[in-house]
């Protein structure tokens, strides 16, 4: 299957790094989440609904949406921190979400992820001299934010390809059903971290290269 | 595909087309209200929560949306579009894929509205201005935007009859607003809003004049004020078949049980015409006296007294520099007055992320130019001024090697070679041509790399 890749790129100061990503990640996956599914007889199911918050950047002059779910802030946000500890103040790094749908294989064979869709946010952080030019950075990254979630919703609204709504048997293979109140597409996030020397040397990177090369 | 759509199904995309519409409103009002918005999820569905998506249903905008859709669905020809305006205090004269999609592009919508210039006005409104919102149907006003006023496709949905597109255009030059913070007192000189206009006599409001977008949420169970809009809500619950379109399944219900249909978008998407939804427009006409205005007050600041202004509004000057012994000109104080320019105005040249200063002690140009000014001899002294230069933090000038000499030494270096185009340019055919030469040595090594693999694994 062809998997559809999408790189954004943005610049931003080291304080910065945690909310830029949290507000591309939670635009994603606002539109990759569902509200939970109620499977009843006859094959039918109904969809729960999913609330969405307005969220205010400290470090950003932005404001963006995500869902409401409490449990899934906490998984991205998790995620973000670990990214953000391993960036240096004024390295490089790439923070990765990918859409998969899993494929049961049989024994001995481990179950397959089939991505179908990867955003790649590419970061360069900079250090910054003064307070004069941190507000001017403020402002400029902020309106670089609205440029990108306007770059994701054009490119949302371009694909064609979703999987196909699953039976109740088949929905852990299509969506992540662990949290309570929304039900995102099965996802996973991955980070990397290029030093300042431009070599990418990260354990992550490392254990990236193992999975996909593990049977 | 069959171009017939059943009754059933026709009745049922009416329905979806309706309520995106109703939705969109919400959304897009709701957006400017100058508050932030949260709604919780449910992992039950409620009866009015259309494309699973929680939108508060405002009764007030839902009267004005079906006011203004009056028994009729935007279609071909007939576009319906939500305008959001700013009005001062001082000038009155503001299918199962069919459905998923819409709720994708309800969600689009959402991000979408927070992103636009007019988001952060509308969070700040209150004393000196409020938003307008107002509805209408037909061709879509966009005179009302100014220059270089921006269109974002938000999304395409395609139905059995035709595809909704939903668009907003939005004005981009707000740079009056965005300056205010370098003028907290001055008040709102010269706004001109002659997009509307109020009736001699204190008459009833306009009909093209907009509603306020400052509703404040009443108790949860006040809904009466708008009677027959509760009655006639009607309930969505959705119920959706994994079943292949064949065997179609209706939910037991009679309101809104809604059948999937899987597979290729439906084929109207390429013969019919779109059908245009939603423009979001802010239709402030400014008056561009505000800037001539705004202009000559930078001209008038005193120039006896350059150093505290400029220690306050530039970013380059150096701390404690010395008061000129003599009025410096208007033309030297042009440059550093220049941060004091809206932002389209602004000269790049002063802009540090558009060209980043040279050195990292970033030495002020007005120091620059006064000091080369100086070096060059006295014969130029009717155009500038002799000003002594003193780092800061620097000791007095006795050593053979200091912080005023290395300034003064290091002040223009030589373009770095390269950055000159032409060496550039050599250097890629130098690399291209060595590209063969590095793709032998890789081949060669290619046993080191595989033992690279292997290590990993």
């Amino acid at each position: 299957m062809n998997c559809r890749s999408e790189v954004l790129e943005v610049t931003v100061e080291a304080r910065q790094v945690e909310e830029a990503m949290l507000a591309l990640l939670h635009t994603i996956l606002l539109h990759r989440s569902s509200g939970k599914f109620h499977y009843k007889k006859e094959g039918t199911y109904s969809i729960g609904t999913v609330g969405t918050l307005d969220i205010d950047c400290d470090f950003i002059d932005f404001t963006f949406v995500r869902v409401s779910s409490e449990e899934l802030d906490r998984v991205i946000r998790k995620a973000v921190s670990e990214f953000k500890d391993a960036l240096s103040s004024d390295g490089m790094g790439q923070i990765s979400l990918e859409f998969y749908q899993k494929k049961k294989s049989r024994w001995p064979f481990s179950d397959e992820c089939i991505p179908w869709e990867v955003w790649s946010i590419k970061v360069n952080v900079v250090n910054l001299a003064n307070e004069q030019e941190r507000q001017i950075c403020r402002e400029k990254v902020g309106e670089k934010l609205g440029e990108k979630v306007i770059n994701v919703v054009e490119v949302i609204n371009r694909h064609e390809y979703l999987p196909k709504m699953p039976t109740q048997s088949d929905v852990d293979n299509v969506f992540d059903t662990s949290l309570k109140d929304v039900q995102p597409y099965l996802y996973k996030i991955t980070y990397q971290i290029t030093d300042s020397l431009g070599t990418s040397v990260s354990t992550t990177m490392r254990r990236l290269i193992k999975d996909t090369l593990a049977l | 595909m069959d171009s017939g759509l059943s009754p059933q199904d026709k009745k049922d995309l009416d329905k979806f087309i309706k309520f995106f519409a109703l939705k969109t409103v919400q959304v897009i009002v709701q957006a400017r209200l100058g508050e932030k918005i949260g709604t919780r999820s449910s992992s039950s569905p409620t009866g009015s929560d259309w494309f699973n998506l929680a939108i508060k249903d405002i009764p007030e905008v839902t009267h004005e949306a079906k006011k203004a859709l009056a028994g009729q669905l935007p279609g071909i020809g007939r576009s319906m579009c939500v305008e959001i305006s700013l009005k001062t205090s001082e000038d009155i004269k503001v299918s199962y894929t069919v459905y998923n999609r819409l709720s994708v592009l309800l969600k689009s919508l959402l991000a979408i509205t927070r992103v636009t210039p007019a988001y952060k006005l509308s969070r700040k409104q209150g004393h000196d201005y409020v938003i307008l919102y107002r509805i209408y149907f037909g061709e879509v006003q966009l005179n009302g935007l100014g220059e270089g006023f921006q269109m974002v496709r938000v999304g395409v949905v395609g139905t059995p009859v035709g595809t909704v597109t939903l668009t907003c255009a939005y004005r981009t030059n707000l740079a009056f607003m965005s300056n205010r913070q370098f003028e907290r007192s001055a008040p709102i000189m010269g706004i001109i809003v002659d997009h509307f206009v109020d009736p001699p006599g204190g008459g009833p409001r306009p009909v093209n004049m907009g509603h306020p977008c400052n509703y404040r949420a009443p108790d949860e169970d006040d809904g009466g004020q708008y009677a027959g809009v509760q009655d006639s809500q009607e309930v969505c619950t959705t119920s959706f078949s994994t079943s292949p379109p064949s065997q179609v399944l209706h939910a037991g219900k009679d309101h809104g049980g809604v059948v999937p249909v899987p597979g290729q978008p439906p084929h109207g998407a390429d013969a019919h015409p779109t059908a245009e939804n939603a423009a979001n427009t802010p239709v402030v006409n400014l008056n561009w006296k505000y800037h001539k205005v705004y202009l000559d007050w930078r001209r008038s600041a005193s120039p006896s007294d350059p150093v505290v202004s400029l220690n306050a509004f530039t970013r380059k000057i150096g701390a404690f520099v010395n008061k000129p012994n003599a009025p410096v000109t208007a033309s030297s104080l042009d440059l550093p007055f220049a941060a004091f320019a809206p932002r389209g105005l602004d000269l790049e040249e002063n802009d540090p992320m558009v060209q980043p200063p040279d050195s990292p002690t970033c030495p002020s140009p007005l120091q620059a130019s006064l000091h080369s000014q100086g070096s060059e001899g006295s014969g130029q002294q009717d155009d500038f001024v002799m000003v002594d230069f003193r780092p800061a933090f620097s000791k007095d000038d006795l050593l053979p090697m200091d912080l005023g000499t290395f300034y003064r030494e290091f002040q223009n270096p030589p373009q770095l070679a390269s950055l000159s185009l032409h060496i550039s340019a050599q250097s890629m055919a130098d690399d291209l041509d060595s590209l063969p030469e590095k793709l032998a040595v890789y081949e060669k090594n290619i046993d080191e790399f595989d033992a690279f693999v292997d290590m990993l694994q």
